[in-house]
C-alpha cells in the first residue's frame, strides 16, 4: 500500500491498475461459485461466461500492472501471493455470492459502473492501457445488458422475486458509495490523462439505474445512508478472507506447479 | 409479463446462427428462456461462444411446422428417378470451371 506522501507516476499507475483487476478478479472468483449452481443450464452458463471475463480482465490489467511495476512479479503473484490487506477491491464485490437476486442486482449495480468508467477510460493517453479498456468495453456493456434484463424480470416478475431483488438492493446499497471514492492515486492518473474523474459520470450511473430499478417496479434505495469505505486502503468485510483461503490455497501448497 | 414462475414453463427455442454475413443461418440447436431478449441472450452464450458466428434468430420451437416421417414418400420418392432436374447433363465451359 502507497503510504508515503511522495507518490511517483509508477505508482499511481500501479496502484490504479491494481484497483481495476482486483474488482474484477474478486468479481470473477466470487460469480464462479455459481458454476453448476445456476438456476438454469442457460443461465449457469451465462454466469460462467461472465465470471471468465471478469477474470480474463483481470489477467490482462495484473500482466501490465507487472510490466509497469518492474520487480519481476507476474499476473499469478497479484492474484495468488498478496493478502487480503493488499487487496484493494471494493467491499462490493467480495460480498458472498447470495441468492440468484443478490447475484443479478450487484453484477447490475457494478457493470453500469465499469461501462461509464471504461467508456472514458477508453481514451486513456497510454496506448496498451487503452487497448486493452476497448476491448474489455464490449464484453462490459453484454454483462450489463444481461443483468439489467435480468432486473427488470426479477423486479416486475413475481411477488417472491420482485421481494428478494428489492431486499438484494438494500443490502447492497451502503456498499454503492466506494465505487466513486477518489484519492491521490485518482488525481495523478486524470492529470497524466490516464485515469477518470468518477464524480463526472456519478449523475449518469445514478440515472441508469434509477431508471432500471422503476422500470422494474423496485423501490431506489436512499442515497444519503451510511455508506461503508476503505477497501481502496486495504480494509474489507470477514468475507474477502474466505475468498483468498479459497482461491488461493492451491497455488500457495504448490507454488512450482505447471499447467501440463 | 408471461408466465414464467416456474422453469418448466419456459418455453422452448430454437436456435440459427449464422457463420458469416451473406451465409444462410444455420441450425444450432435449442434451449429454455423466458421470452425473445432472454432467448437471444441464452443462445449467445450457449452457441456464440467459440466464434461461431456473426447473427443469431431464435424462434419458439412451437413455431416450426415440420415434416412427419409419413411425409417421406409424398414428399421425397418422386425426385428419385427425375436427374432431369439436377443440371449435370450440361457442359462447363473451361472459364466457368476455372473460377469455382
Amino acid at each position: 500500500m502507497i503510504t508515503t506522501k511522495e507518490l511517483t507516476k509508477q505508482e499511481a499507475f500501479l496502484t490504479y491498475l491494481l484497483r481495476l483487476a482486483d474488482d474484477r478478479l474478486i468479481l470473477g472468483q466470487r460469480n464462479s461459485e455459481w458454476c453448476g449452481h445456476g438456476p438454469q443450464l442457460e443461465e449457469d452458463l451465462a454466469l460462467a461466461n461472465i465470471s471468465l471475463d471478469m477474470i480474463g480482465h483481470a489477467t490482462a490489467l495484473y500482466e501490465y500492472a507487472a510490466e509497469i511495476e518492474d520487480k519481476g512479479h507476474d499476473e499469478d503473484y497479484f492474484a495468488f501471493f498478496r493478502d487480503d490487506r493488499n487487496f484493494t477491491n471494493l467491499q462490493l464485490c467480495e460480498l458472498p455470492k447470495g441468492d440468484f437476486g443478490f447475484t443479478i442486482a450487484r453484477h447490475f449495480l457494478f457493470s453500469a459502473f465499469s461501462y461509464f468508467q471504461y467508456e472514458r477510460l477508453k481514451n486513456a493517453k497510454d496506448e496498451q492501457f487503452a487497448g486493452m479498456v476497448n476491448k474489455h468495453l464490449k464484453e462490459i456493456k453484454y454483462h450489463l445488458r444481461h443483468t439489467r434484463e435480468w432486473v427488470l424480470r426479477l423486479g416486475d416478475g413475481t411477488e417472491e422475486s420482485h421481494q428478494r431483488i428489492q431486499e438484494s438492493f438494500d443490502e447492497l446499497w451502503m456498499y454503492t458509495g466506494e465505487l466513486f471514492y477518489m484519492d491521490e492515486v485518482d488525481e495523478w492518473m486524470i492529470k497524466e490523462g490516464l485515469g477518470v474523474d468518477s464524480s463526472t459520470f456519478k449523475e449518469d450511473w445514478k440515472g441508469l439505474v434509477e431508471n432500471t430499478l422503476t422500470e422494474a417496479t423496485l423501490t431506489v434505495p436512499d442515497w444519503d445512508q451510511f455508506m461503508m469505505s476503505g477497501s481502496r486502503k486495504g480494509i474489507h468485510t470477514e468475507h474477502l478472507g474466505h475468498l483468498l483461503a479459497q482461491m488461493q490455497f492451491l497455488r500457495r501448497s504448490y507454488p512450482d506447479a505447471e499447467w501440463k | 409479463m408471461t408466465d414464467k414462475n416456474n422453469n418448466d414453463n419456459w418455453p422452448l427455442w430454437e436456435v440459427f446462427t449464422q457463420p458469416k454475413s451473406g451465409k444462410p443461418h444455420e441450425h444450432a440447436g435449442s434451449l429454455h428462456a423466458p421470452d425473445e431478449e432472454m432467448a437471444l441472450q441464452n443462445a449467445r452464450d450457449t452457441y456464440a461462444r467459440r466464434n461461431e458466428g456473426v447473427s443469431i434468430w431464435v424462434v419458439q420451437s412451437k413455431h416450426i411446422t415440420a415434416s412427419t416421417p409419413d411425409d417421406m414418400g409424398p414428399f421425397f420418392d418422386p425426385a428419385n428417378d427425375k436427374p432431369y432436374r439436377h443440371p449435370q447433363f450440361y457442359s462447363v465451359p473451361r472459364a466457368v470451371k476455372k473460377r469455382s
